[in-house]
């Protein structure tokens, strides 16, 4: 009997283990299908989240060619080195494989590996040569990449260091017009999807581009590269000559505001890291202000022409050499008598100025200047460009209405100088200032009468003849005109008794002006620092070169026939 | 008609299989489910032949011992037992003293020749040995027969717990238990053993390793911790998952291939077929492992012999657990214990233990009809 009911209780029992294994089989599968059917498109997203990786694929930079297409900026394909750590670790025996590869220390390599044993990435090497990466591409399996990179490299160094700027680590402008063209130069990353694996290294490839690259615009600066070395090299001679502190040179095309020549001293290596700091890197011509001195004569002039108040024969006592106004006195370097206006000029006296001056309305002679663009950008968008300042004519005292008008109390740069000058060389229009080559012609705005800019010119010419104070900016078959200036540089409480900038502004041909260039020199040590003396002839050599260069046709054969046959003849 | 028989001539194919004395639903549907878990294990391997080539060998020498099982009658087996479950112990404690570590616990033992782990025997030992000292009363056995007999399994699976291996000791102890549930265990005790399970619960808990612990507590929150613990519950849920309905397809599985999911050979191998094969793929897993658990559960009610009965029926339900477990494990429903699944997962000795319980299930059938015959 006992059997029997052993028996039926076993039935049971199996019937309970049945029950629960069917029901367990279902449970499982109800598990199994939650996830994949319910859960699917949110687990779906997380596998991708775990697996699928957007990397960015970096732009080729567009280069920055000289008018001629000649490169001052160009991008190398040089792929970065990076690691992970956490892998890499692993396989001491690669580390000193990989060491060589990047001429780096073992020990050095082994520290950062320890230091950052549970990252996944760091980088090891930014821009390696092409044989490097070919060694380190075989490390690929324990954990070392290449990153698609570019280098940017500046065929023209140091002579068109800060205008060109240069860019950095992450190939974005940094400083100069990379720095000012950077969103076009440099495209748009684009970007692609790669599955990758548990240990973050890229698999294949999925999809494609999810985002095309755009490549970056080549840009055709205005500058002639060959120019550039010329101005380079007559620039640093002269500084090196005078032992000044700085020097700067811009040469410009009067009717389109192109620059096609711009420098700076000292000047730096952008290819060289080490290079790019301190005062150097900076584009003189554009941000560093200083004023002017007398090459702000000739704008009194215009203002005295226009306001028809004055004309070229007009006598002005400058007797006896120096003039009272309230507690200051302005002085010539000599008593030159009665002088009309164009020898006011031409021997740059600053009590005919000051004579001239006070018999004009402030406000009318402070919108002349205005109109020369003195206190404005020039147009350039160069990065950090400095505006000077120029104070409204309405806030002039006497004696600042004086000073203003021999180049003191007014702070502009050698940039608006070069731009202002080219106004009176193009007969009166004022160019917006582009170092961006011009593919069609392009004037500026009328500021001043043609009439009154030809005279301006003729005044200027003076300056360059024998007994002008600019005489030794002349260039052999060429007429010149500009304008000398020795600005002695304020200093806390007043102005240097012996530091100057020694300037020089001017434009050729002056029968049919085509460039203008200016020259400042900063600090030039000497017996003779006169703008005269030291720019003038830098201006000269300048001048001739971009004369010559551009193919302009001289206009002073027979003149410079008969200087040859005389120097000829001494 | 050449021959003189009464009986239509079987082919000598046939002859040959009566005499192995297999079941052969039981055996087609194991070797089915190697097959399917052989296609798996390829994609999980990395398409690794040399893992296929070790997968087939260890299932040649796992076939061959369930048959060499299947024809032990459960008499034999039944005389074996105390010392089968002897030397399973000896083993246990060499493994303490003297057990290879692998993966910051001793199971391994080397002898030399081959290396295997003692607590596997148990998984077979244990239920022998429960099932032979219940037999030697009447059934339904007494609280103290019970009591005597728990001994068996608390002695086991105490030791399998020292090495640390909480998920095997749990295993061998439930299918000592199963033994004494067939066997007809009052339910009134059943409960009280629930109750004492209950109360014991928060000793265990004070007695876990760290680690195991830490299992549980990632268990009831895997995204505590994603990168650490609860790292494997949700990659393998990831692949379940994203399988949908029809997989990713053979050799296609993202996170397996990519190497996302860990223990993608052995443990986890359920979440590739997830990923692979879809909700269709691990349909058919289910439909093969519920038609061996339902075949050697009909067997074991076949069975004429108490021990036979008492010892497939064990080691049916065991199996069932295996399958539970892992699967319930990988799918997030269990906390991770170290639990492969049978005769997919790669391995060599669970799938000799697995196959050789498999032999005795056949043999509690195939020796029925000599009895009666």
């Amino acid at each position: 009997m006992g059997k029997v009911k052993a028996k039926a209780e076993m039935h049971n029992r199996r019937t309970v283990a049945f029950a629960i294994v069917v029901a367990v089989a279902v449970g499982l599968l109800a598990r199994t299908g939650y996830l994949q059917l319910i859960g699917n498109d949110k687990l779906q997203q997380e596998a991708a989240k775990r697996q699928v990786r957007h990397v960015s694929v970096p732009a080729y930079r567009g280069m920055l060619l000289d008018r001629h297409g000649e490169p001052l900026a160009i991008s190398t394909p040089m792929p970065s080195v990076y690691v992970n750590p956490q892998q890499f670790i692993q396989y001491p025996d690669k580390w000193p494989v990989l060491a060589k590869a990047l001429g780096i220390n073992q020990s050095d390599l082994e520290e950062r590996l320890q230091s950052s044993q549970h990252l996944k990435f760091i980088y090891l090497r930014r821009l390696v040569q092409p044989q490097t990466a070919r060694e380190v591409r075989a490390l690929k399996k324990y954990g070392v990449g290449l990153e698609r990179a570019f280098r940017r490299y500046y065929p023209a160094a140091d002579v068109s260091a800060q205008l060109v700027g240069f860019t950095n680590i992450s190939d974005r402008g940094q400083e100069g017009i990379e720095l000012a063209l950077d969103e076009q130069l440099a495209g748009v990353p684009g970007e692609r999807r790669l599955l990758i694996n548990l240990h973050q290294q890229g698999v294949e490839a999925i999809g494609g581009e999810v985002k095309p690259v755009k490549p970056g615009r080549d840009v055709q600066l205005s500058i002639d590269i060959r120019l550039q070395y010329l101005v380079y090299r007559e620039l640093q001679d002269a500084v090196e000559k005078y032992q000044a502190r700085a020097g700067s040179a811009v040469v410009m095309n009067v009717h389109t505001g192109e620059v096609v020549a711009l420098v700076n001293q000292p000047s730096f290596n952008p290819n060289d890291v080490s290079e790019r700091f301190g005062e150097s890197p900076r584009n003189r011509v554009v941000t560093d202000v200083l004023e002017p001195g007398s090459t702000m004569k000739i704008f009194l002039m215009a203002a005295a022409l226009e306001s028809g108040q004055y004309r070229l024969s007009d006598k002005i006592p400058t007797a006896p050499g120096h003039l009272r106004i309230g507690k200051y006195t302005i002085k010539d370097h000599r008593n030159y008598g009665t002088l009309d206006l164009s020898r006011v000029i031409q021997k740059s006296s600053n009590v005919g100025v000051t004579r001239i001056a006070l018999g004009l309305d402030p406000v009318q002679q402070w919108e002349v200047l205005d109109r020369f663009g003195f206190g404005h950008l020039t147009g350039s968008e160069f990065p950090g460009e400095a505006e000077g300042k120029l104070t409204h004519g309405s806030e002039w005292g006497r004696i600042q209405q004086a000073t203003i008008t021999f180049g003191y109390g007014v702070s502009v740069t050698t940039l608006q100088l070069a731009r202002a000058y080219a106004a009176i060389a193009s007969g009166g229009t004022l160019p917006d200032v582009t170092f961006l080559k011009q593919k069609e012609q392009r004037s500026g705005t009328r500021i001043i009468n043609e009439q009154t800019a030809q005279v301006l010119q003729s005044m200027l010419e003076s300056v360059i003849r024998p007994e002008g104070t600019g005489y030794r900016a002349r260039v052999s078959g060429y007429r010149v005109a500009g304008k000398t200036g020795t600005a002695r540089k304020s200093i806390a409480g007043g102005y240097s008794e012996d530091r100057y900038y020694a300037l020089f502004a001017g434009f050729a041909p002056a029968s049919r002006p085509e460039y203008v260039a200016v020259v400042a020199i900063d600090e030039p040590i000497g017996e003779a620092v006169s703008g005269g003396s030291v720019a003038a002839p830098v201006f000269s050599q300048i001048m001739a070169g971009t004369l010559r260069l551009m193919g302009s046709v001289p206009d002073r054969l027979k003149t410079a026939g008969v200087n040859r046959s005389k120097e000829a003849g001494s | 008609m050449l021959k003189p028989s009464s009986k239509p001539a079987a082919p000598l194919f046939f002859k040959i299989a009566n005499l192995l004395r297999l079941d052969y639903p039981l055996a087609i549907a194991l070797v089915l489910l190697f097959g399917w878990g052989t296609v798996v294990l390829y994609s999980a391997a990395g398409e690794s032949f040399n893992a296929i080539i070790r997968h087939l060998i260890h299932f040649g020498i796992a076939f061959f011992a369930m048959i060499v099982f299947a024809n032990i009658p459960p008499a034999l087996l039944q005389k074996w037992s105390p010392y089968f479950f002897a030397v399973g112990l000896l083993g246990l404690f060499t493994v303490l003293l003297i057990g290879d570590t692998g993966k910051g616990a001793q199971r391994w033992l080397d002898l030399g020749f081959i290396r295997f782990q003692p607590s596997e025997i148990m998984k077979i030992a244990v239920p022998m040995a429960v099932a032979w000292s219940i037999n030697r009363h009447p059934l339904p056995p007494t609280l103290f027969q019970i009591m005597a007999t728990a001994g068996l399994i608390i002695a086991p699976a105490f030791l399998i717990a020292q090495q640390p291996d909480l998920g095997t000791a749990l295993l061998v102890a439930s299918s000592g238990f199963f033994v004494i549930f067939l066997a007809g265990i009052r339910f009134r005790y059943l409960f009280s053993l629930l109750l004492i399970v209950l109360i014991a619960l928060p000793l265990l808990w004070y007695n876990m390793h760290a680690y195991q612990k830490q299992r549980v507590l990632t268990f009831l929150n895997p995204e505590s911790d994603p990168l650490g613990s609860g790292y494997h519950i949700i990659q393998s849920t990831i692949s379940i998952g994203s399988g949908g309905i029809y997989g990713k397809g053979w050799l296609n599985g993202s996170q397996s291939q990519l190497q996302f999911l860990p223990e993608r050979t052995t443990d986890f191998i359920f979440a590739v077929m997830g990923e692979e094969f879809g909700l269709l793929g691990a349909c058919s897993l289910l439909l093969l492992y519920s038609f061996i658990i339902f075949r050697s559960l009909y067997i074991t009610a076949d069975a004429q012999e108490t021990y036979a009965r008492l010892l497939a029926g064990s080691l049916s339900l065991t199996f069932f657990i295996y399958v539970f477990v892992n699967i319930g494990m990988v799918t997030g429903l269990l906390p991770v214990v170290g639990v492969p699944l049978p005769l997919v997962s790669y391995g060599g000795t669970s799938m000799v233990t697995l196959m050789v319980s498999f032999g005795m299930i056949m043999s509690a059938q195939a020796h029925r009809r000599l009895l009666s015959g």
